[in-house]
């Protein structure tokens, strides 16, 4: 293990990869977010489809029920946003919040539980919480980012979505240029807050667990307080920004599925 | 913060996750829920149908009860009229059977009075007869004297 407070911290953030062509490059995998991303993805898809296989409109079991309560839960808010007739939306919202809140709970998890098993093993580095690496949340976003372009491009044909960009805050032919500048960068602006956003939450929130760890491991020697107490500190800190973080996982996740579940209502309606 | 190809990792995984989502999930679990949806309105309606019918039915039954109770009422009371005619009728039977008997009863008590009487007058002529010849000490010719025992009796 790292000797020093920036040693600690940098190891916390550094990914387990593998890399395809020169290291640190395009071609490089995180291989711990591919793990648990994946792993996770498969959890959730094994339970629900367990459910989903074992569905009966009869009384319905306990995970069922909960199952239920869940996509009830989705249903409301896609019915609520999206207007249109779209069997993707629904399923999408769902994935998105039902993986996105595993993956964010990741973060629950203590700091270096996960890590220190991964060096009984050899693995030198362990990002537990997916969505704190903004390759994932940046390729979740863009897939949205493309499904929104898809159905722009569908539902209002080109010609209609062109027009949008181009005539849409100000009707006048003279300020096509303005107008499209202004509307590109609404446009990319999507994605990119969409998939911002989920990553500085989770990211500052791991970074303030891994500082809280630093007080009991007493790599800190600027403090005069004595070990027991920097302990409980870490321990009345920890337990309450981890209650915090309950609500903050989930609402990330909301967040994400809501505004995905807006952009693509957007894209299907003409202004 | 690198951007990497991890992302396009990220987007396929996505992509498959949401698949099967929408393909194995989704649409089963929500057709059991919108089936169960039915099955409650259905039974709910049913219910509702139920009530309905138990209340119509007991209307049908005070109905009928009232009309049994009518009737019960019309038979006991026909009965009463019938068992009272019977005994009306028995009782002018008995009179005019009583009647019967009280004359025939007294014919008879004539006609006995009627004989008992004729035999005392015989007797009471012999008596006659015999206390006159005692008084008079001697044979009386009976033969001779029928007449006037004759023309006693029927005095008597």
């Amino acid at each position: 293990m790292a000797s020093s407070t920036s040693e600690y911290i940098q190891h916390h953030l550094k990914h387990l990869s593998v890399s395809l062509g020169e290291p640190g490059g395009f071609w490089t995998f995180h291989l711990d977010t591919l793990f648990f991303s994946i792993a996770l993805g498969l959890l959730f898809i094994t339970t629900f489809g367990f459910a989903a296989r074992k569905v009966t409109a009869g009384v319905p079991g306990k995970w069922q029920n909960f199952v239920e309560i869940v996509i009830d839960f989705v249903n409301t808010q896609v019915k609520d946003c999206f207007h249109g007739r779209n069997p993707l939306i629904a399923p999408l919202a769902l994935t998105i919040f039902v993986w996105i809140f595993l993956m964010n709970f990741m973060d629950l998890i203590p700091v270096d539980l996960l890590p220190v098993m991964g060096e009984w093993f050899g693995l030198d580095y362990l990002r537990v919480v997916p969505t704190t690496d903004v390759n994932l949340t940046f390729g979740m976003a863009l897939a949205v980012f493309f499904l929104i372009l898809f159905y722009s491009l569908k539902v209002k044909g080109p010609r209609a979505f062109i027009k949008e960009l181009t005539l849409h805050p100000f009707n006048h032919w003279t300020l096509i240029p303005f107008n499209f500048v202004l509307e590109i960068v609404s446009l990319l602006a999507k994605p990119i807050s969409l998939s911002l956003r989920l990553f500085g939450n989770l990211y500052a929130g791991e970074l303030i667990f891994i500082l809280l760890a630093l007080m009991s491991l007493n790599f800190t020697s600027i403090t005069s307080l004595s070990d027991t107490s920097l302990f409980l500190m870490q321990v009345v800190l920890a337990l309450g920004w981890a209650i915090f973080h309950i609500l903050v996982i989930t609402l990330q996740a909301f967040i994400f599925m809501v505004l995905t579940i807006v952009y693509l209502s957007m894209a299907h309606e003409e202004h | 913060m690198n951007i990497n190809a991890t992302l396009i990792g990220q987007m396929i995984t996505f992509g498959l996750f949401v698949w099967f989502t929408m393909k194995f999930v989704w649409p089963h679990i929500l057709n059991a829920m919108q089936e169960r949806e039915d099955k409650i309105a259905d039974g709910l309606a049913a219910a509702e149908r139920g009530r309905h019918e138990l209340a119509i039915a007991q209307e049908k039954v005070t109905e009928q009860l009232r009309e049994a109770k009518t009737k019960a009422a019309a038979i006991v009371d026909t009965a009463h009229k019938k068992a009272d005619q019977l005994i009306e009728q028995a009782r002018t039977e008995a009179v005019v059977e009583k009647k019967k008997i009280v004359q025939q009863a007294q014919e008879e008590i004539a006609q006995e009075k009627y004989q008992a009487l004729q035999a005392l007058k015989q007797h009471v002529a012999v008596i006659a007869l015999s206390g006159a010849e005692k008084i008079i000490g001697r044979e009386v010719d009976e033969a001779a004297n029928k007449d006037i025992l004759d023309q006693l009796i029927e005095e008597l």
